[in-house]
């Protein structure tokens, strides 16, 4: 049966794009049929970290208002069989989201797909509101920075009162995925510890990605960065995709970016 | 870089490849050619024109895009009803 994941976090800037890409290429690796939707009317961007700006034709909006049929505006990847992309509007406003469109659109997605991930805008508004609204999971990405956890802390809120799930009187499944872990400051006493976060938003953790170089390279290329197997955050990202399968993996710490004695000698980075 | 790393992988000069596609993508998006506002409309009324000669369901329509540097492809995919199935005109 169809899973819909909301990918959110309140705050901008701590990764959902980069996990929501990470992870649903990571179920699609796994051999599940997964797309992924850019709820962010407006300010496009999963296209570009998926690498398909250049095929996009129609999107979301197109679709909701009946100019597109669905399978015209979704985008096939071209690295993985099972992954698809349903980008999003780039010169509308986010007004042009509607709910009953929305709703018709992920009804239509559940009848093919096995997970449909939803990319949620940052903030509370109309698009994060409908990105979570028909979750049956939720996602919240933050950083061990206070103001990423205190909007985090809202929108664990949020899910767990506004959404459809909420009003019919089921709790909604919620993990926490902490991304930018830098263990060397943690180390140092100057960044949150993982403990500190969990303790503080008291939901399940999922994963801790590693603060890396490798996310940028993936993001300069338009490759989800779990494709990049040998990277830290790539490794960190699929063991959190194994986990959202049931896979009995413990959440590990990642290891620093701190470089041994030989990696110097070789000019290698960790 | 330290001496070994001249024999060394030398780590992908991604950011170049980040310049070309923001150029690109930038390039179509500021000139207005971003797609969603004029390609439905353009499909509507190419299978208009189509209707004219021969019948062709709306949903028999693919059409894609391809943005290059100094070119884009656009690809319109119309599927015609085998002979059999088309009406005498």
């Amino acid at each position: 049966m169809a899973k819909v994941i909301v990918i959110t976090s309140g705050k901008g800037g701590v990764g959902k794009t980069t996990s929501a890409a990470a992870l649903s290429a990571g179920l699609a690796l796994r051999g599940h049929k997964t797309v992924v939707i850019d709820f962010d009317v407006g300010l496009r961007n999963l296209d570009l970290i998926m690498g398909c700006e250049r095929r996009v034709v129609y999107d979301f909006i197109n679709v909701i208002n009946g100019d597109a049929k669905l399978h015209q505006a979704l985008i096939k990847d071209k690295r993985l069989e099972n992954l698809f992309v349903l980008p999003t509007s780039q010169t509308r406003d986010k007004e042009a989201l509607t709910q009953d469109g929305v709703e018709r659109v992920i009804g239509d997605l559940r009848q093919e797909f096995d997970f449909i991930i939803c990319d949620s805008p940052a903030g509370i508004e109309r698009g994060a509101f409908l990105a979570m609204y028909y979750a049956d999971e939720a996602i919240v990405v933050s950083n061990p920075e206070v103001s990423s956890v205190r909007d985090a802390d809202r929108m664990i809120g949020l899910l767990a009162s506004k959404s459809r799930l909420a009003e019919q009187g089921t709790e909604m499944p919620q993990t926490l995925l902490l991304t930018r872990y830098d263990v060397e400051r943690v180390e140092k006493g100057e960044m949150l510890k993982v403990e500190d976060v969990q303790d503080i938003l008291a939901v399940p953790l999922l994963g801790i990605i590693p603060e890396c170089p490798s996310v940028l390279q993936a993001s300069n290329i338009g490759t989800p960065v779990i494709l990049d197997e040998k990277s830290n955050a790539g490794r960190a990202y699929a063991e959190a995709v194994g986990r959202m399968l049931g896979d009995e993996l413990p959440v590990t710490v990642p290891r620093g970016a701190k470089r041994g004695l030989i990696d110097r000698l070789l000019g290698r980075s960790a | 870089m330290s001496v070994l790393g001249l024999f060394t992988r030398r780590p992908k000069r991604t950011a170049e490849a980040a310049r070309e596609r923001l150029q690109i993508l930038l390039a179509h998006e500021r000139a207005g050619l971003s797609g969603a506002d004029f390609l439905p409309q353009l499909q509507r009324e190419l299978i208009e024109v189509i209707r004219k000669y021969v019948s062709v369901e709306d949903d028999r329509v693919q059409v894609r895009l391809e943005r290059e540097q100094h070119l884009s492809v656009l690809e319109v995919n119309i599927e015609l009803p085998a002979p059999g199935d088309a009406p005498r005109v």
